[in-house]
């Protein structure tokens, strides 16, 4: 398959089960409210050492948030239930609690609850304030610059993790300036976040490394500098790779997200130096989940 | 199918319980049960077709009309569907009522929803004392819920409430939020005298400046992130308090009662 010069490899993506909750952050304004997400969703790009991955997946206006300020909608994905909800309290409790004007609501209304500012009420060392309204309870946190609300409780459902694609280039400009397209688009979309840096990933790593320590490696592959060096899958004239990962709640989404992704790097195409979009698999052993990129461009 | 009416077909001398007249008790029973059903009504028991004149056949929402304040008890725990009182009603209406709805159409006399659990009352008219509050002895008194009055309340609303609301759209007389567990009560008219009384937690929530003991300290003024939430939560009443208009965030804090563990607060909007 070949879109507007780019080969698109006849490869998928290959994906886990994970779980994933929503958090709303409000604050006094949009600035401030993104500066509590941010500090929220940091050091959160992979779970293999991270403990999670997190993202900022929306900006919300003032009426899509439970008290009329505006908002900032974050997801959290980790493997297991557990460690999502220590991350989601943890990070809560340094991240949103601490930030000036924020408070903070649970984004996912079914699923299992996990605690959101449940436990975060003992910094109010009795001085708390419980409200439950219309069904839902509210902690009322009393703090140096007014009072932090935080609903107790979250919603935590299976998603999928894992989601990627690879923009090969001629050069490094080149990918980078399609990946920012790809994720420029794919942030229009809902239910997922791409939790790298900027959305985009330069180190794409290979299960197991020569040094038994370590389960993971650079993905030799795929790295233009070991052309000559490596059993290679790149051609001689890529000479960058970029890898975007996506984490959403459903396949449904990540094939929406990658179908918007890969057609903005498309759209660009061989003129600007893009070439071919591949995946990142393990022989579909591991991941239930499979993302054919030609199903998914068709 | 229509509402399952139950009209008073005089005025009687003596009080009469309708507690077993509540929708869960007459879902499954045929016009003939319901008609033989048993009344407490004074010292003696009488039939329900002897006292009220009945029609319909929903009993889901059930209809008392023509009713006055001798008719207590009306809504007894009720567990679903909804109760509609024509006229005035009696003591204990809504006593420890767990879902579904009653209106009144009129004014009820002392401890209208006396530990309630949840669902809705609301009173067109004035409430006696005790709206809300714990049977005498009992510790806790409403527990969940909404309870809204459009008139007046007597002494003592919320006695001793662990959870919901009480709104009231006219003034609260002396005591209101006494001894409050937690809770929330709003009052949009004037308060009367010792009000949160020994309250422990709750939030006394109020338009007019209330005279406060000397137990209850100032916090300053402050904007509260929850009261537009708390506020968006009365949209779907029939009340002055569903009228944005109406809402604030700004407020003057008073803790209390210090008297007690002070963790109340009274919250008067400025």
């Amino acid at each position: 398959m070949i879109i507007n010069g780019v080969t698109i490899d006849k490869t998928f993506a290959e994906a886990f089960p994970m779980k994933a909750t929503r958090a709303i952050i409000t604050a006094q304004n949009e600035k401030w409210a993104m500066i509590s997400a941010q500090a929220m969703t940091g050091f959160a790009t992979s779970v293999i050492a991270c403990g999670c991955e997190a993202g900022i997946e929306r900006v919300l206006s003032p009426d899509e948030t439970p008290d009329g300020r505006p908002g900032v909608a974050i997801m959290i994905y980790a493997m297991g239930g557990k460690g999502l909800a220590k991350q989601l309290e943890t990070r809560a409790g340094q991240c949103v609690l601490t930030s000036p004007t924020s408070a903070l609501f649970a984004g996912i209304e079914g699923g299992k609850q996990i605690p959101l500012g449940k436990n975060l009420r003992y910094f109010g060392d009795g001085f708390q304030i419980a409200k439950k309204i219309a069904g839902k309870r509210y902690w009322r946190v009393p703090v140096m610059d007014g009072e932090f609300l935080t609903e107790a409780t979250t919603g935590m459902v299976d998603a999928v993790g894992g989601g990627n694609f690879l923009v090969l280039a001629e050069s490094q400009p080149q990918a980078l300036a399609a990946c920012e397209a790809a994720i420029e688009e794919m942030r229009k979309i809902p239910n997922v976040i791409m939790p790298f840096p900027g959305g985009v990933v330069r180190s794409g790593s290979k299960v197991g490394s020569k040094y038994p320590a370590l389960g993971a490696s650079t993905n030799d592959a795929f790295c233009p500098t070991l052309k000559g060096m490596t059993r290679t899958d790149l051609s001689p004239e890529i000479e960058s790779v970029m890898e975007i990962v996506i984490d959403g709640l459903s396949k449904e989404d990540i094939d929406k997200a990658m179908r918007v992704g890969i057609q903005a790097v498309c759209d660009l195409g061989a003129a600007n130096g893009i070439k071919r979009i591949s995946a990142g698999n393990y022989g579909g052993k591991l991941g239930p989940f499979h993302f054919h990129l030609q199903e998914i461009m068709a | 199918m229509s509402a399952l009416t139950f009209t008073l077909k005089q005025a009687t001398a003596q009080r009469i319980d309708l507690s077993p007249l509540v929708c869960q008790n007459l879902q499954d029973l045929a016009a003939a049960d319901i008609a033989a059903i048993e009344l407490q009504n004074g010292k003696s028991r009488r039939r329900v077709d002897e006292l009220f004149t009945i029609s319909g056949d929903d009993s889901q929402n059930i209809v008392i009309a023509n009713s006055n304040d001798k008719l207590d008890f009306i809504g007894k725990d009720l567990a679903s569907g909804s109760i509609i009182v024509n006229g005035d009603a009696g003591a204990y209406l809504g006593l420890g009522m767990k879902s579904g709805s009653i209106t009144v159409n009129g004014n009820v006399g002392i401890y209208a929803a006396c530990e309630l659990k949840n669902g809705l009352i609301e009173i067109t008219g004035n409430a006696g004392d005790f709206v809300g509050g714990a049977l005498p002895g009992n510790k806790q008194g409403m527990k969940g819920g909404t309870v809204l009055v459009k008139g007046n309340v007597g002494a003592r609303a919320g006695d001793h409430m662990r959870r919901g609301q009480i709104l009231i759209e006219g003034n609260a007389g002396d005591y209101c939020g006494s001894r409050m567990l937690a809770g929330t009560i709003a009052v949009m008219g004037n308060t009367g005298r010792y009000l949160g009384y020994a309250m422990r937690r709750g939030t006394l929530l109020l338009w007019n400046q209330p005279q406060l003991s000397a137990t209850f300290n100032d916090c300053g003024s402050h904007t509260l992130a929850f009261l537009p939430i708390l506020f968006a939560s009365f949209k779907s009443l029939n009340s002055r308090f569903a009228d944005s208009a109406t809402a604030f965030n700004r407020v003057q804090r008073y803790g209390g009662d210090m008297a007690e563990t002070g963790r109340g607060e009274v919250l008067v909007r400025l």
